[in-house]
């Protein structure tokens, strides 16, 4: 008996050990899928930088770039769920039915869904940036610098997430110039640098001094450099492509997310969640300020930045009304991020009405 | 010495056997610009061609992948064996795809089994409606059938956009560009638990079927050939033109605009504004590699549907850049209109002249 009671002590003892030596020498291996290609200076190449960051804290990691949301997405998911990953993300909206799909299928995947909302399954879990509190960065200096009262926005798809960016830049700029207009020239389209190009060129004719954008390509900060106005980076720090036009950038960085959620699924304390970062937790950063903008801007802009990475301040703060004149936020109240989440109407300042 | 001699005749066995020196070519460039990159030149082509159909999974997604090629190839064959440069499949396929779509929409939470022939026939009329337009545009107005057919597809792109963005958008979506999810009856069914691969396919091999025995055994497919062959012939036959002409658009846009159903009610289940990664452009690639002859599309569309997975793999495993199968697609029709010399020239070895 005691004999029996040494051994399989002993076996126990063992088979313990090469679990927890198996547990800690696991290598996780995190695969990036991409909508567009890693050279895009824009969404993709972003989320790349953040792939970068991840091997860089010692994980193996695979990509697939340019794949899209038609059929061809699931089969991609499947591939890499069944290869060995421990953890996919999925960097585009259009993933969102085949991630849940796949999901189901490997529940000990962890799949991370970028900017959706179905997280069907426990093994699923989504992330977002709230770009709206960099926008509003942007509006505070586009209000600040321009001199037509004109700021031209070219934007992608009439969804929230676009809708808010616009608001919260109008309203940001409103802060500092009550007597600004956003025109908005709706392009259909993330990543088209003709498109976009067309769009930048149709808001200068009619004015706009300063462009901002919600599309991925650098066409919007060339034209605005050649034609003289100023304009915005968007998803990467653009200054090299336009130096005179970029006053500044809003980066979208996912490194920190990325390899915070990789050790979690390597120490098992991976949950579901759906998080949100903003400028505070370093999800939106500003990139470095243009010379040309002048020290009170700076200061404004630097107090801004700070009072939302605390939470001092909020972008979406009352009273804010539409475009017909209706309260939407009362006085001192702020949005909540249900109302953020479903925003569908512009606020008062901003041109023309979002196409239906 | 070599001579190169014109050949009396397009020879018919070259005919069929340049596709395969075309695709034997590509592997051989292929191969070589793996190793320019840096990579094991046979290791990438066997994770480009070999590895992503090594397992029953594979297999089914490489027909899945090859199903709306084929289909729309056999379609674009009618076109091009009688000399109507459709280049707009894709088109096609998306307006067919939107009015399935739509109707499958309408029985949105409904079931029944008369909904889902219902779906496919709205999706191959929406198909020959899109194609009629260049059609009927070329015959009554002399119009270039290319030009109006390829920029419709850009317009059937934006039509796409503007409905799943507005009007057909999800209600519960948070106005996210997509519709709502069909329901199982408008789905078409899966052949294998687990499997993707869906009744579709059947609709394929049904236009294979079809298309031969409409190619060599009527009226039709002779009046398509001669027609091919020269126009003016086809004129003192006495053929009335104008009315093939629609017809083979019609039969092409029907085959695109299936192919659309197939999509939109096979795996994806709803409509959103990526229904197609350009099929219908490929597809092209896969009419001509085939030789527009009905089983060298099935051939064809099985082969250029392997880039595609193979793509994905090579970057998995090897970290190849998935572009690369665009570049495979690009080099087999190169390769394809390159052989074609050896159709209409022949090298003549003769002894040497002192």
């Amino acid at each position: 008996m005691h004999k029996l009671f040494i051994r399989s002590f002993v076996s126990s003892l063992v088979f313990l050990f090469t679990l927890t030596v198996a547990a800690v020498a696991k290598d996780v291996k995190a695969a990036f899928v991409y909508i567009g290609p890693t050279g895009d200076h824009g969404w993709t190449y972003q989320h790349d930088v953040g792939r970068k960051a991840v091997e860089a804290a010692g994980f193996k990691t695979t990509y697939v770039e340019g794949v899209p949301e038609s059929a061809d997405a699931e089969r991609v998911l499947r591939q890499l769920a069944n290869s060995g990953h421990d953890v996919i993300f999925t960097t585009s909206f259009g993933y969102m039915n085949p991630t849940n799909k796949v999901a189901k299928e490997f529940p000990n995947v962890k799949f991370e869904h970028a900017t959706g909302y179905k997280r069907e399954h426990p093994n699923v879990a989504t992330y977002a940036a709230r770009f709206y509190e960099g926008r509003a960065i942007l509006g505070t200096i586009a209000g600040s610098m321009t001199k037509s009262n004109v700021i031209g926005y070219v934007a992608s798809f009439p969804i929230p997430e676009v809708i808010r960016g616009i608001n919260s830049f109008t309203l940001a700029a409103q802060k500092v110039n009550p007597n600004i207009k956003t025109k908005i020239v709706w392009a259909f389209t993330w990543y088209d640098p003709g498109k976009e190009a067309e769009a930048a060129k149709a808001l200068i004719d009619q004015g706009a001094d300063i462009i901002a954008q919600h599309t991925d390509s650098t066409a919007i900060v060339q034209i605005a450099e050649k034609a003289g106005v100023y304009a915005f980076g968007q998803a990467s720090d653009m200054d090299k492509f336009a130096p005179k036009a970029v006053l500044t950038s809003v980066e979208n960085n996912w490194g920190p997310y990325y390899v915070e959620r990789v050790k979690a699924v390597a120490n098992g304390t991976w949950n579901q969640k759906d998080t949100w970062h903003g400028i505070g937790d370093g999800m939106v950063v500003i990139s470095d300020l243009d010379p040309s903008i002048p020290s009170n801007v700076r200061s404004k802009v630097k107090k801004l930045q700070a009072d939302l990475a605390s939470g001092k301040v909020h972008a979406f703060t009352g009273p804010i009304y539409d475009q017909k004149g209706n309260l939407m936020v009362a006085e001192g109240k702020t949005a909540d991020d249900g109302m953020l989440a479903g925003m569908m109407t512009y606020v008062k300042g901003v041109e023309g009405d979002i196409p239906k | 010495m070599i001579k190169i001699v014109k050949r009396d005749q397009p020879s018919r066995a070259i005919f069929f056997l340049t596709p395969v020196l075309a695709i034997f070519l590509t592997l051989v460039a292929g191969g070589l610009i793996f190793y320019i990159l840096g990579f094991k030149p046979f290791e990438a082509l066997k994770f480009f061609f070999i590895v992503p159909i090594a397992d029953k999974y594979g297999f089914s997604e490489l027909l899945l992948k090859a199903t709306p090629l084929c289909l729309i190839a056999i379609g674009l064959s009618f076109c091009f064996k009688s000399n109507n440069w459709n280049i707009g499949a894709e088109g096609q396929l998306t307006f067919g795809a939107i009015v399935s779509g739509g109707v499958a929409l309408l029985f949105y939470e409904q079931e029944g089994f008369y909904i889902l022939p219902i779906v496919i026939l709205a999706g191959a009329i929406g198909g020959m409606l899109y194609a009629s337009i260049p059609a009927i545009l070329k015959t009554y107005f002399n119009t270039n059938e290319i030009l109006v057919s390829l920029m419709l597809v850009y317009v059937s792109k934006l039509i796409l956009d503007y409905l799943v963005v507005g009007p057909w958008s999800n209600p519960e979506g948070f106005n996210f560009p997509e519709t709502r999810q069909f329901s199982d009856s408008a789905r078409l069914p899966l052949l294998f638990e687990g499997l993707r691969i869906h009744a579709g396919i059947f609709l394929a091999l049904a236009a294979v079927v079809i298309s031969w025995f409409v190619f060599y055994k009527t009226y039709l497919g002779f009046q398509m050939k001669v027609s091919g062959f020269s126009l003016k012939t086809a004129k003192y036959a006495g053929y009335k033109g104008k009315k093939m002409i629609v017809l083979v658009f019609l039969i092409s846009g029907a085959c695109a605009g299936l192919a659309g159903v197939g999509e939109i009610t096979g795996p994806i289940g709803q409509l959103h504004r990526e229904v197609s990664p350009d099929y219908g452009f490929t597809a092209i690639i896969v009419a001509f590699l085939g030789r527009l002859h009905p089983v060298g599309i099935i051939f064809a569309s099985l082969v250029v549907a392997i880039t595609y997975l193979g793509a994905e793999t090579a970057q998995i495993f090897m970290q190849i850049p998935k572009y690369t199968g665009q570049v495979f697609q690009g080099m087999i029709l190169f390769f394809l209109l390159a052989s074609d010399y050896l159709l209409f020239f022949k090298f003549k070895f003769t002894g040497s002249k002192k």
